[in-house]
């Protein structure tokens, strides 16, 4: 009872968090509902390193999103995978440690993605954990050389 | 009225002004108000703030082909359009509709008015075959079908008849996959879209049973991609009938191949040689290496005479298909003809590629101060990535002319007012951002009425009229 009341104040004081003492917060009720940060870095096609954070079980287009990471034209199907436009480039040892194995449709968008790799997936498709703390992901470049003719 | 709705464009013109270095501002205009217009603006105002950018569309409605392309079964893909609508409302941007290029308005008045004028109107003109009967009735271009069930007001009279079994398209990409997809499709899948209630009720009584998706190549040329595939394959009530004859030698090509190409001949050849096809009201029937000769029937199609290929060349992507002199003929009560698109020269003044039907370009860029962006510039292929990173390169090459002075900004430009003052004299009645909501606001109305995301308006007047009810000054165009 007085866990759940407590949770209740918590989960309204975090979500205003910008205006309360957090840390008050943070240590009384970790243990129940709150999600750790995630640090990831994202590497623009410029060489420029974005350093930021998520919460676990955010994917990464939410990364991008609540942090205005300002990437061009980043999400533009904004995660229905019906575009290609959150294409990121794993290292390969993050990449195979990944929980979730890409599905067939999410292949099928990343056919279409420009500097398509063998370590590339869907920023939309990709969920925070822990485990993933640290991680680095390259965004390609969105303005491609205009190869069509 | 007329004058009215204009002001209010005009208004928010000096809004913007007043906030910034008059001199150094860059007027710029975009011609075309589809997915090029507004991501050659996002980046442009993201790169040069110090902008005004005006979108004149031909029709009072923006998104071009977003709204009015992207089939009514892939919503997702309209999310686009929240990105667009951001641009839309930005301080630097204002939206014009109902504003038709090379009529209402030329080049020359354009680039007087304007220190750069970026074309982005796309390619609207479809390619046709130059064969005996193409004029009989019930032989549509793709590209009308699929503005018909979108709702594009030119094709809201489409007469489209479904009362025999079998249809027959000419063409392997996309938009052909599309409109098989919409022949093919349980109506109640249907239903649930934004799909217009004019086509709804046509497909209510439709007879069709077969589509034939016919190519003039093989297999490995097929240009449509792997999601429009693996949808078709997974269709309700419709199974995918391939020839196996015409995958010969091909399962040992694919591990040699790259992706997309090597992904997408594997779902071919799996579904190709499957050989328990499910049970189904519907069949789509994949036919390669057949060039239509003529088409036959007396006042209505009932038919397409075909020449039977053979492919010839090494490398798949250069093979090239040669007749073998053997005929052969498909019964079809209805023809769609979807071998692509070309541009329209809008203005005389633009120097346009007749043959490749696209304005001659370099990265975007046309001729002093005027530039070129999506289809119009690359000729009508691609998906909306595509789209999008060819508008941001032609909104990069604007900026750097800016920045390197091959655009002068100190030179005077009138921007909008100019341009408005000129439509008001010529009695065109302009639609700003604010009258797309309000047009907006009352397709979704109706739609919620039938128990579809929106309804679409299909008349242009009606457009106008509601754009313009209850109008009230606002500060923002």
């Amino acid at each position: 009872m007085a866990q759940s009341a407590l949770r209740g104040l918590c989960s309204r004081a975090q979500s205003f968090r910008l205006f309360v003492v957090p840390q008050r917060c943070h240590s009384l009720s970790r243990p129940l509902f709150k999600k750790e940060d995630v640090e990831v870095t994202f590497i623009k096609a410029s060489g420029e390193a974005i350093k930021t954070k998520g919460k676990e079980g955010d994917s990464l287009l939410d990364v991008v999103v609540n942090n205005n990471i300002d990437l061009d034209g980043f999400g533009a199907c904004e995660g229905t995978l019906t575009c290609s436009t959150c294409h990121l480039i794993f290292k390969q040892n993050d990449f195979d440690e990944l929980p979730e194995k890409p599905t067939d449709e999410e292949l099928d968008m990343l056919d279409l993605a420009y500097e398509l790799t063998e370590t590339s997936r869907l920023g939309c498709q990709i969920n925070l954990s822990k485990k993933l703390n640290g991680l680095e992901v390259k965004v390609p470049s969105t303005i491609n050389d205009a190869r069509s003719s | 009225m007329i004058r009215y709705c204009s002001l209010s464009i005009q208004r928010s013109v000096r809004t913007f002004m007043t906030s910034s270095t008059q001199s150094q501002v860059a007027k710029l205009c975009i011609v075309g108000g589809g997915p090029a217009a507004f991501y050659t603006a996002q980046h442009i105002i993201k790169t040069f703030p110090e902008c005004e950018i005006d979108i004149l569309e031909r029709l009072p409605v923006p998104f071009g082909l977003v709204r009015f392309g992207v089939a009514p079964d892939h919503p997702e893909v309209k999310n686009v359009i929240n990105t667009f609508t951001k641009t839309a409302k930005s301080p630097q941007v204002r939206f014009a509709g109902n504003v038709n290029f090379g009529i209402d308005l030329s080049l020359q008045e354009l680039k007087e008015a304007y220190h750069a004028v970026i074309l982005t109107y796309g390619a609207e003109e479809d390619k046709t075959f130059g064969i005996p009967g193409e004029n009989l009735k019930n032989i549509i271009s793709a590209r009308e079908f699929v503005g018909w069930y979108n709702g594009l007001p030119r094709d809201k009279d489409l007469n489209v008849d479904l009362s025999d079994e079998n249809v027959v398209i000419l063409g392997q990409g996309n938009v052909a996959v599309d409109a098989a997809r919409m022949l093919l499709s349980p109506l109640d899948e249907l239903r649930k879209t934004d799909i217009t209630e004019h086509a709804l009720a046509t497909l209510a009584d439709s007879k069709v049973k077969t589509v034939y998706l016919v190519g003039r190549r093989g297999p490995m040329q097929v240009a449509f991609t792997i999601k429009e595939l693996r949808e078709m394959i997974n269709l309700k009530d419709c199974s995918s009938i391939f020839e196996k004859e015409h995958f010969q030698g091909i399962p040992e090509l694919i591990p040699n191949l790259v992706r997309p190409r090597k992904r997408l001949t594997e779902l071919l050849v799996k579904s190709a040689l499957e050989t328990n096809p499910k049970p189904s009201s519907k069949t789509f029937r994949p036919l390669f290496l057949r060039s239509p000769l003529s088409f036959t029937g007396d006042s209505k199609v009932t038919g397409v005479e075909f020449d039977l290929n053979t492919l010839q060349g090494e490398e798949f992507e250069h093979q090239t298909a040669i007749s073998t002199g053997v005929k052969e003929s498909i019964k079809s009560g209805l023809v769609l003809r979807s071998i692509g698109y070309r541009s329209v020269c809008a203005d005389p003044g633009i120097p346009f590629d007749k043959q490749k039907g696209r304005v001659i370009n370099t990265k975007g860029r046309v001729d002093h101060g005027v530039y070129s962006a999506g289809w119009l510039s690359t000729g009508p292929v691609g998906v909306i990535l595509s789209t999008m990173s060819n508008a941001f390169e032609t909104g990069a090459n604007v900026v750097d002319d800016i920045r390197q002075d091959i655009i002068n900004l100190n030179e005077k430009k009138p921007g909008l007012r100019a341009i408005l003052s000129k439509l008001d004299a010529r009695g065109v009645q302009t639609v700003s951002f604010d009258g797309w909501e309000k047009i907006d606001q009352e397709e979704t109305k109706r739609g919620k009425a039938l128990g579809k995301p929106r309804e679409k308006i299909v008349n242009i007047g009606e457009m106008l009229q509601i754009a313009e009810s209850g109008k009230k000054l606002t500060a923002k165009g």
